[in-house]
């Protein structure tokens, strides 16, 4: 296939930047450096046709942004992203039984395509998850004969006519009901949730399970996945992420704490222990040490919208592999290379166990992850330029070019480089999402919630 | 792996040629922790982690367990490690001054324009 090439690129000159120029949009949350836990943001979802962005943090909150309709006069961006819903999804619990809080915060939310005017989604803490319905309600019945409009009753015997009442316009109120919850199914902590193809099941994935559910049952659900040895002091690897295909709602893939990724075909048994494929990259053994394992642990995994590749995200890297091919990737892109001459330090301050996302843009063909310092990377697959930008409030104007960013890993500094040794590691994108269809994206830093989009001339 | 000149790898490329024979970026980091932590498991980061991992969550105790820890704290001093240190409850039997406060109230989202409290 030949690399696609941009028109812009051409005329402009590539200038060692992407074709796509990207610009600050907006800025959600607080300024103040004093982040209180509950406002870490916990994962980030655009919801199938991009309208609306959800966004779940460590106190158990979703927060749902709708974009305003597109000004057809002042065609310089695209509509904003304002407040549409906001609701308390999970509240923190104790299991008496065991000793053990369980912690509200949201683990991942996933939206179900819209089938009526209500919108649903699946939000997940350690434990629990549940399906939100989201609805709108614009109109409201005025008239009633034995109630007054604000509420009290009437006398009746004031009551001489009869009326009939009326839907009468009312502002507009955003309201979110839990329908369903799909409680005590987990042992341990709950990483991924999963809707199907088929719109009617899903699974749900703890580190040793992985669970199937009808979104209608919250009874009981059917375990297909599971690696709990009979002696837990043999346990070797855990379960880190799975997703079921975008396309085939038979196949599932789940990626472990050993860097491997295994495809599940629910029709070739009840009980998928038995894989159906696994990806693995063969390591070259001179090259272990004891930080080996724990960099080889995929934070994520997401399959393309074609359903082609899959992409899985370890602590350095992004690797690209088609679902035909399991003895490689066919792309690896290194997101923070320069860190592994600071390994030790990454384990000592436990930002070497940090769970990076990654995604897919609409059209696949291009990736993106977090890193440190709020800076966030893109890599192209067709020209296989990559870029490094950073969430900051510093380029705060709206249509603002982000300037790419560039870590200097040793020695000579040049001008603009920032080098390795002042990456504040404390400031972690671990949570990104792309528009489904428009290049609009969603980055999360620890407690606010930047939106970028492309320029738009 | 493909790159080009602004990928970050050809950084790590160009430093690698100049090391010395055999020395990787991640051996020597493995041989400064090692010099750290010499008791570090010979095994490499396998199942301690995991073993963490499934047991994430705040342990509490129950009052049998909290008087017999007093009891033997009159003898001895027992070690105060904050709770996510401890692969098990162990030896150390958290005391409510090692415990975090149980939130409150709670209130609105700030992505949300919610009260600073």
């Amino acid at each position: 296939m030949f690399p696609k090439f941009s028109l812009r690129s051409m005329f402009h000159g590539a200038g060692g930047g992407n074709d796509i120029q990207w610009c600050f949009s907006q800025v959600k949350g607080a300024v103040d450096d004093d982040v209180a836990e509950a406002d870490i943001i916990s994962t980030v979802e655009f919801n199938h046709s991009g309208e609306l962005l959800a966004t779940g943090d460590k106190g158990g909150r979703v927060v749902i942004f709708q974009q305003e309709q597109e000004n057809k006069i002042q065609s310089h961006s695209r509509g904003e992203y304002n407040v549409y819903s906001t609701f308390q999804s999970h509240e923190p619990e104790f299991d008496y039984l065991k000793s053990l809080e369980i912690e509200e915060k949201i683990n991942k939310i996933r939206w179900l395509p819209q089938k009526n005017a209500a919108q649903f989604l699946l939000s997940t803490n350690d434990k629990t998850i549940k399906l939100w319905k989201i609805s709108e309600r614009d109109k409201r019945p005025e008239g009633y004969n034995l109630k007054e409009e604000d509420g009290r009753y009437r006398d009746p015997t004031t009551v001489t006519t009869l009326r009939v009442p009326v839907f009468r316009p009312m502002d507009l109120m955003v309201e979110a009901s839990p329908r369903r919850i799909f409680a005590n199914a987990h042992t341990y902590h709950i990483n991924s949730i999963s809707i199907n193809s088929d719109y009617e099941t899903y699974l749900s994935a703890d580190d040793l399970r992985i669970n199937l559910w009808h979104l209608e049952i919250t009874d009981r659900s059917f375990n297909i996945v599971d690696i709990k040895p009979a002696n837990m002091e043999e346990l070797t690897e855990v379960i880190t992420a799975a997703e079921f295909h975008p396309n085939s709602c038979n196949t599932f893939v789940y990626s472990s704490s050993k860097g491997t990724i295994r495809l599940c075909d629910m029709r070739a048994s009840a009980l998928c222990d038995r894989h159906s494929k696994l990806f693995e990259e063969p390591e070259d053994p001179s090259n272990r040490s004891f930080f080996s394992e724990i960099i080889s642990s995929i934070s994520d995994v997401k399959f393309s919208h074609s359903g082609r590749y899959m992409m899985t995200r370890d602590y350095l890297s992004v690797k690209i592999w088609d679902l035909n091919m399991e003895n490689r990737p066919v792309e690896t892109y290194q997101v923070h290379e320069y860190l592994r001459s600071k390994l030790c330090s990454l384990y000592e301050n436990d930002c070497i166990f940090d769970k990076f996302e990654c995604c897919w843009n609409g059209s696949d063909s291009v990736v993106m992850t977090g890193s440190y310092n709020n800076f966030f990377r893109m890599f192209d697959r067709n020209t296989k330029r990559d870029i490094t930008l950073e969430a900051s409030r510093e380029n705060n104007k709206p249509r603002t070019v982000l300037k790419p960013r560039k870590v200097c890993a040793s020695g000579k500094r040049k001008k603009d480089e920032i080098s390795v040794d002042s990456l504040d590691f404390n400031k972690k994108i671990l949570h990104t999402a792309w528009h489904p269809k428009e290049n609009i994206i969603a980055v999360a830093t620890t407690n606010n919630l930047y939106i970028f989009q492309d320029k738009v001339n | 792996v493909a790159g080009g000149p602004e990928c970050d790898v050809c950084y790590w490329l160009v430093e690698d040629t100049q090391e010395k024979e055999g020395i990787l970026p991640e051996r020597a980091e493995e041989a400064k922790l090692k010099a750290k932590y010499p008791s570090l498991g010979q095994k490499p980061g396998g199942s301690d982690f995991l073993m963490k991992r499934l047991q994430k969550g705040q342990k509490y105790f129950d009052s049998g367990d909290y008087n017999m820890a007093k009891a033997k704290m009159k003898n001895k001093q027992l070690p105060s490690a904050g709770p996510d240190k401890s692969l098990v409850t162990g030896d150390h039997i958290p005391t409510p001054q090692d415990l975090p406060q149980r939130k409150s109230s709670l209130v609105t989202s700030k992505l949300a324009g919610g009260q600073v409290e």
